[in-house]
Parts: C-alpha cells; sequence; structure tokens
C-alpha cells in the first residue's frame, strides 16, 4: 500500500508546470510534482506513489549508505551467493499502485 | 545509480548478515522486532531475509497495512454507497479483493455495479470531470504516505469547483497504532522498524515518544533487502549497546522533518477523528482523519449519511491476535484452510503485504512448522 517507486525524470512540459515525465521501470508516466518540498529538475530522481512525485531521492545519501556498507566487516569477506532476483520489468512497472 | 539493484547486492547483504550474527552470538538472547509496515513484511518474506538472519532475531508483523486494519464495517459502509443512483465508485487495486457482505468490489462489478479501479486520486477525479451527470466517490484509504494525494486531489477539485465527486475518508495515522500496541500488557517486543514512505511526509519526529516514553529503538527503513538488513542491523546495535533512539537508515528518501509541503496540505484538508476503528486492535483515539468543515461538501459521509452496522467476525480467525504479535499466521485454525487468498476470511489474507498473504504466498508455514521427533513418513503401499 505505501509502495513507492523510484523513477527518473525524463521530461518536464514547460506549458504543464506540475507535471513531469517520470520513467520507472522502463515505463513513462505523467507524475505530478506539486507534493514536492523543492523544484525538482531534469535528470533528477523521485519518489512516485499514487501518481505523485514524494519527494527527491538523494543520490549523495544512497552513495554514502553503500560506502558505509561496503567497508562493514571487511576482514569477513566470503564468497559470492547466488545473487538475489532481479526485479522483473512488469513487477516495477505495476508496484506503485498503492 | 539505479536506487533499486544497487539495494539488491547480494555481497553487501551477506556482509550485514555476517555483522548481525556477530552482534548476536552468544549473547543467548531473543530480539523481537516489529516491523511496522506491510511493504517491509512483503519484503522480508518475497526476498527471503528471514532465511538470512541468525535465529537470535525474531520478526514480528505490524499493523502497517490499511487495508488489513480497515474493519468491515467501513468496507459495508463504503460499498452501500455504489447503490446510490447515478454513483460511480472508484478505489485502488487492493480494495477490489476485499470481502465485505455483499461480496468484494469485483464480485459486484461482475454484477453490474459501477466501480472503478484507479491508480491515482486524481484519476477518480478526472472520472469526474468527464461525468458530469454521474457522482464519483473515491474510496480512500492509506496512512500518511497516500492522505495528501487525496488531500492534494481535493484542493484540485475545490479550486475546479467541482460538485460530483466526493471522497469516503479512511485515511489513518501511523503512530497511535503503535502507541495502543506499546500500551497491551502482553506486548513482548525489543524494537520497531519504521516504516520508510509513511516517513518521507511526516519525518522521524512522531516516532521520538517510542524511545522517550517506552526505552525502545527505532530505525526507519527502506523496501530493499539491503535497507532492511542495515535497519535490523541498526536496531541489534542499539540493543547491545543499551540505546534507545529513533535512527534513519533510510536517508536518501526520509528527512528528519518530513515533506513540508504535503503536511500542509495534510493541515489543510484533514482533521484528526476523535477515535477510529482498526481491525484486530479496535478504536484507538485520534488514529484517523476526517474531512475538515471547510471541505464538507467533497465528504461522501455528509452528502450520503453513511450508516455503519456492527459486523460479525469469524470467532475462529486470530487476526487480531497476529496484528498485535501474539500468533503467528499459521497459528490461526482458519489459516490456508478456510483463509486462502483465493478466499480470504480475514483482511491480512487479502492484501499482499497482510502478514497471512506473505506466509502463504512464500511458503514460511513450512519453515516454521516444528516437526515432531517421532514423526514419520507413512510407507507408500504399492499396489
Amino acid at each position: 500500500m505505501c509502495l513507492a517507486i523510484p523513477g527518473k525524470i525524463v521530461a518536464m512540459p514547460e506549458q504543464e508546470l506540475s507535471f513531469a515525465l517520470v520513467e520507472v521501470g522502463g515505463v513513462r508516466r505523467k507524475v505530478i510534482l506539486d507534493m514536492l518540498p523543492e523544484p525538482a529538475h531534469l535528470g533528477n530522481w523521485v519518489l512516485v506513489h499514487v501518481g505523485f512525485a514524494m519527494n527527491i531521492v538523494s543520490e549523495k545519501e544512497a552513495e554514502e549508505q553503500l560506502e558505509l556498507l561496503r567497508a562493514l566487516g571487511e576482514f569477513l569477506d566470503e564468497p559470492l551467493d547466488e545473487p538475489l532476483e532481479e526485479p522483473r520489468e512488469e513487477e516495477v512497472a505495476t508496484a506503485g499502485g498503492v | 545509480m539505479k536506487f533499486i539493484s544497487e539495494f539488491r547486492d547480494s555481497v553487501l547483504i551477506q556482509k550485514t548478515a555476517d555483522e548481525i550474527r556477530r552482534l548476536t552470538s552468544g549473547t543467548g538472547r531473543t530480539f523481537r522486532i516489529m516491523e511496522v509496515c506491510g511493504g517491509h513484511t512483503h519484503a522480508i518474506y518475497r526476498f527471503g531475509l528471514k532465511d538470512v538472519l541468525p535465529k537470535e532475531i525474531e520478526m514480528i508483523h505490524g499493523p502497517g497495512c490499511p487495508v488489513c486494519v480497515l474493519p468491515e464495517a467501513r468496507i459495508d459502509a463504503g460499498l452501500e454507497l455504489v447503490r446510490h443512483e447515478g454513483v460511480i465508485m472508484t478505489m485502488f487495486g487492493d480494495m477490489m479483493r476485499v470481502p465485505g457482505k455483499y461480496g468484494t468490489p469485483l464480485d459486484m462489478k461482475a454484477k453490474g455495479a459501477d466501480i472503478r479501479m484507479v491508480y491515482s486520486p486524481m484519476d477518480a477525479l478526472t472520472i469526474a470531470q468527464k461525468n458530469p451527470d454521474k457522482h464519483v466517490v473515491f474510496f480512500a484509504i492509506g496512512f500518511e504516505t497516500t492522505a495528501p494525494a487525496t488531500a492534494l486531489s481535493l484542493i484540485m477539485a475545490k479550486k475546479q469547483h467541482l460538485t460530483n465527486f466526493s471522497i469516503f475518508c479512511n485515511h489513518i495515522i501511523i503512530a497511535p497504532p503503535l502507541r495502543a500496541l506499546l500500551d497491551f500488557p502482553d506486548l513482548r517486543l525489543d524494537g520497531f522498524i519504521g516504516p520508510g514512505h509513511v516517513s518521507t511526509i511526516i519525518g522521524c519526529k512522531p516516532y521520538e515518544f517510542i524511545s522517550a516514553e517506552y526505552g525502545k529503538p527505532v530505525v526507519v527503513s527502506g523496501f530493499e533487502p539491503l535497507d532492511l538488513m542495515q535497519s535490523i542491523m541498526m536496531c541489534v546495535r542499539q540493543l547491545i549497546e543499551g540505546r534507545c533512539e529513533v535512527e534513519n537508515q533510510y536517508g536518501r528518501a526520509v528527512l528528519w522533518d518530513g515533506n513540508s509541503r504535503a503536511l500542509a496540505a495534510l493541515e489543510e484538508v484533514f482533521d484528526e477523528r476523535n477515535s477510529f476503528e482498526w481491525r484486530g486492535l479496535g478504536f484507538i483515539p485520534h488514529s484517523g482523519w476526517k474531512i475538515r468543515d471547510e471541505y464538507a461538501e467533497f465528504d461522501a459521509e455528509k452528502r450520503f449519511s453513511v450508516i455503519e452496522t456492527s459486523v460479525e467476525i469469524n470467532s475462529e480467525a486470530a487476526c487480531g491476535d497476529v496484528l498485535r504479535g501474539l500468533k503467528k499466521p499459521h497459528d490461526c485454525p482458519l489459516f490456508g484452510t478456510v483463509c486462502t487468498p483465493e478466499n480470504p476470511v480475514g483482511a491480512l489474507m487479502v492484501s499482499s503485504e497482510g502478514a497471512c498473504s506473505a506466509y502463504h504466498q512464500y511458503g514460511q508455514r513450512l519453515h516454521e512448522i516444528e516437526i515432531p521427533s517421532n514423526f514419520k513418513l507413512q510407507e507408500e503401499t504399492v499396489v
């Protein structure tokens, strides 16, 4: 229900300032920007929920998180396990429902 | 950065699992952690995280699934509206399979009721614009994640002077049921994994009472497997170090103060109800939103005088105990036999985010049933 899916802003039509085209898992959707607390720009990643962009996803924060986890228990490095499943396209495209 | 695949990296997940194992091994204790959000429950089972977590970690599934906690009386009252002449009922897909006294909305649609599935409340608004001779009701459910979208739709409807659009409001607030759970005398919980997407709106402050008044840690978490593993690790670290703080694991999406614009929209349109009923938890004070008088013309409850009648629940169903974390889904006598995803009795089986549905879909029952030591497979008779 509270699922929100990250998508990238690929177009911002000038005549409709409160909308953007957002690519979510290969599907382009018209998303309303009226909920964003700060202006979004082309190329920004936003979290999309029931047709609205809820916020801009911070790439910097994401990188820092991954960096922190990579540094975790470095002496413990173990061989690779089977990779977890990749997101299926249709799932990414529809999971944002509600 | 794609914001999905990076957070499903098996090497990092394994590293985090190793760290959790290192922290918990030899402590001789069980860490009971509640993931509040149904989306987290679903992710934990879908990605098999239970299998990489050490046995010292017990995940308890919280009440964060709006479909699951909506009482049947509200479902019936909302669906009653479609019997009014000229009403088009709209709702999210999650609601379409929820059984009420007339069957599910899908059944009712098959029998000719005008019920339409929408992806956004804005779609319901568009249907109203295109059908000026009809009245469109949006069956609104959801936490603070979804409520701002409903609020903005109403603000837009008011601006456009729409007269054929209203909301049947069942929006709920996340913090009050957590307090209600913490006040249950038989609760055995050590910490919380906080709901990430609710928190993009409300921020982290609303959880501070959990650490300040109840002495339990909260880690607001993202939804990918690595997010959840890191959040569990952070929660365990707090418990081992004797800390109880609200921490934000989901920094890429959650600001400490939340989303000011969405909060302003909520404030503009909604007011707290004195009390709202939750399936399995009963009436909880200040746990639901109602539409403010300034927007009364868009309130379906005022336009149609909605009547709620009490509904008898199958007395054998253990939904309430599962929601409070006292029982696991397979402890319910109806689980998987009378109550299945195809024919759900309780709402925890309806939504894919309900604990029972997750158990059923991902076969947790097999993992968790203890096989008696004297159990023997019957030899097949070969004819």
